[in-house]
């Protein structure tokens, strides 16, 4: 089977400092990769690159075959709005909060070319459902909703187009844990019944544990280990990993 | 100088010195090359507050000779206080001959109309233009609406429908109604009613936009083709007011309501008032 996304020797300094060096991983289709770590190993600055919204300093990221590092801009926006998704920690950043719910998700698919008002309607309800909102919010605005229904929002907009990867930065941030259950849960629905490649950047092992197949672990820039998400979380080797899993709290 | 000073005022001719408008002219051409294109020019000062046509005085100034014929327009009425100041400053300054008769004018400024009569090959009409950007109110980023312009990545501007339909049940926007010109640039025709819109396309007339504060110009040449956006099952519609003038009678013009008196009594006439002097001498 061919990787959907090969990232060879990514780099990324900030002048001096490093925001990430030397990552190399394949993602194969429907797998789900985690990316754990504390605040300032550059997870976040991995993704960035990663997605397209910084420029690595070296390295290539090859979707599908094409390096998306240099392809012409037009070709990457089109792959950002087709093929990938990107949802954000926060649900604000990722919406228009000046449109309704439905505009939201069918921004996407005018953007793709629908001209059909009843179809892209149709399909806005029907993502609506996917994501447990209901029918009758469809023309409300996002800033009336919850945090929650936010985020929920966020990834039907996100996923309406039927996307082969998501990139996700802290989908669970800044929602409280019974929230957060129901979200990981609808996420983890949506990922396997569509196929979805995703890596997912989070500070919230129970959040990998839950959705990744694979676990990076970033430290300082560097990925400190990587590997099966069972076996990372069980049997931690590196010293900064066995620091990371020791410290959860235990309820 | 090579403008005739038989003017008795200390102005150049036109008001504006001749390398300002010879760098509108340059605009004014590229904006031409590539129709519904905003070109950026150095907009200037006018003595006139920004609002009033600064960006339409502009272009006419630059486009105005000795021998033309010019008329002003504000919402189709030749006697309204910013079509009679615009006149009366180019009068002034130039010493150009004006006229309210369509057909006799080889420039129209207009303010958010275009004149119900056939405009010909060889006239120019000058719109007045507050915010050139279809896109502005969507996308508050400079930076982003022109990379949206320059990659045709237009999904927002039917976004901007869509909330309309949702809202309203059809498409509620009546007047700066999003053209797409010549199968590329998405344009604002600037405020003029819907109703307006269909006259854009194939046009004889050279159709120049002028927005002063925005500093952005841009054009239709003779003959393009304009498409008014839409959707499939909620196709583009020219409407108006469903009734005739109660002047001359007429029942294919935009029209204008009139309140005349706090008893609820109103009356629709035609916002073009040369037409409907015409209808009415008729």
């Amino acid at each position: 089977m061919q990787p959907l996304l090969q990232v060879k020797d990514i780099r990324k300094t900030y002048g001096p400092r490093i925001g990430c060096t030397d990552v190399s991983f394949d993602l194969y289709p429907g797998e789900v990769m985690g990316i754990v770590g504390e605040s300032g190993s550059g997870k976040s600055t991995l993704l960035s690159c990663l997605a397209g919204h910084a420029q690595p300093d070296t390295g290539a990221v090859i979707f599908d075959g094409r390096d998306t590092v240099t392809m012409p801009e037009p070709e990457r926006r089109m792959l950002a709005r087709t093929d990938w998704a990107y949802v954000h920690q926060n649900p604000r950043d990722g919406l228009r909060m000046g449109v309704s719910a439905g505009g939201n998700v069918g921004e996407r698919l005018m953007a793709v070319g629908a001209r059909n008002y009843g179809t892209i309607r149709d399909t806005a309800t029907d993502w609506l459902g996917r994501v447990e909102i209901n029918a009758d919010r469809i023309d409300d605005r996002p800033s009336q909703f919850s945090g929650g229904m936010q985020q929920r929002l966020q990834i039907a907009r996100n996923l309406v187009t039927g996307p082969r990867l998501v990139f996700m930065d802290e989908p669970t941030g800044g929602l409280d844990v019974s929230v957060q259950a129901r979200l990981l849960d609808l996420l983890r629905g949506l990922v396997r019944r569509m196929g979805l490649s995703a890596i997912i950047v989070t500070h919230d092992l129970a959040v990998v544990r839950l959705l990744a197949d694979r676990l990076m672990v970033m430290k300082g820039g560097h990925v400190v280990e990587q590997g099966l998400t069972d076996q990372v979380l069980d049997d931690p080797q590196h010293a900064y990993t066995q620091l990371l899993v020791s410290s959860v709290l235990q309820v | 100088m090579n403008a005739r000073q038989k003017n008795t005022t200390e102005y150049n001719f036109a008001y504006l010195d001749e390398d300002t408008k010879r760098m509108i002219r340059r605009a004014l051409l590229k904006a031409v090359a590539i129709p519904g294109y905003q070109v950026p020019f150095a907009s200037r000062e006018m003595p006139m507050p920004y609002g009033w046509g600064t960006g339409g005085v502009q272009v006419t100034a630059a486009c105005l000779t000795p021998d033309d014929v010019l008329k002003v327009i504000d919402q189709g009425a030749d006697d309204t206080t910013n079509a009679v100041s615009i006149r009366k400053f180019f009068q002034r300054t130039a010493d150009v001959a004006v006229t309210e008769a369509t057909q006799d004018a080889t420039i129209i400024q207009t303010r958010h109309r275009i004149p119900e009569a056939a405009l010909t090959e060889g006239q120019i009409l000058v719109f007045q233009v507050p915010i050139p950007e279809p896109l502005r109110f969507l996308e508050p980023r400079e930076t982003e609406t022109r990379k949206m312009h320059e990659l045709e990545e237009y999904g927002l501007m039917h976004v901007k429908l869509y909330e309309d339909i949702a809202k309203h049940g059809q498409i509620a926007t009546a007047y700066a109604y999003p053209v797409k010109v010549e199968g590329r640039y998405v344009m604002d025709p600037s405020p003029i009613p819907k109703f307006d819109n269909p006259k854009l396309s194939g046009n004889p007339a050279l159709m120049l936009f002028g927005a002063g504060r925005e500093q952005r110009i841009y054009a239709l040449p003779p003959h393009t083709n304009v498409v008014s956006l839409d959707f499939e099952d909620h196709p583009f519609e020219a409407s108006k007011a469903n009734h005739n003038c109660d002047i001359c009678g007429a029942g294919d013009t935009y029209l204008d309501e009139v309140i005349t008196d706090d008893q609820g009594s109103r009356m629709f006439v035609c916002s073009d008032t040369d037409h409907c002097r015409i209808r009415q001498e008729a």
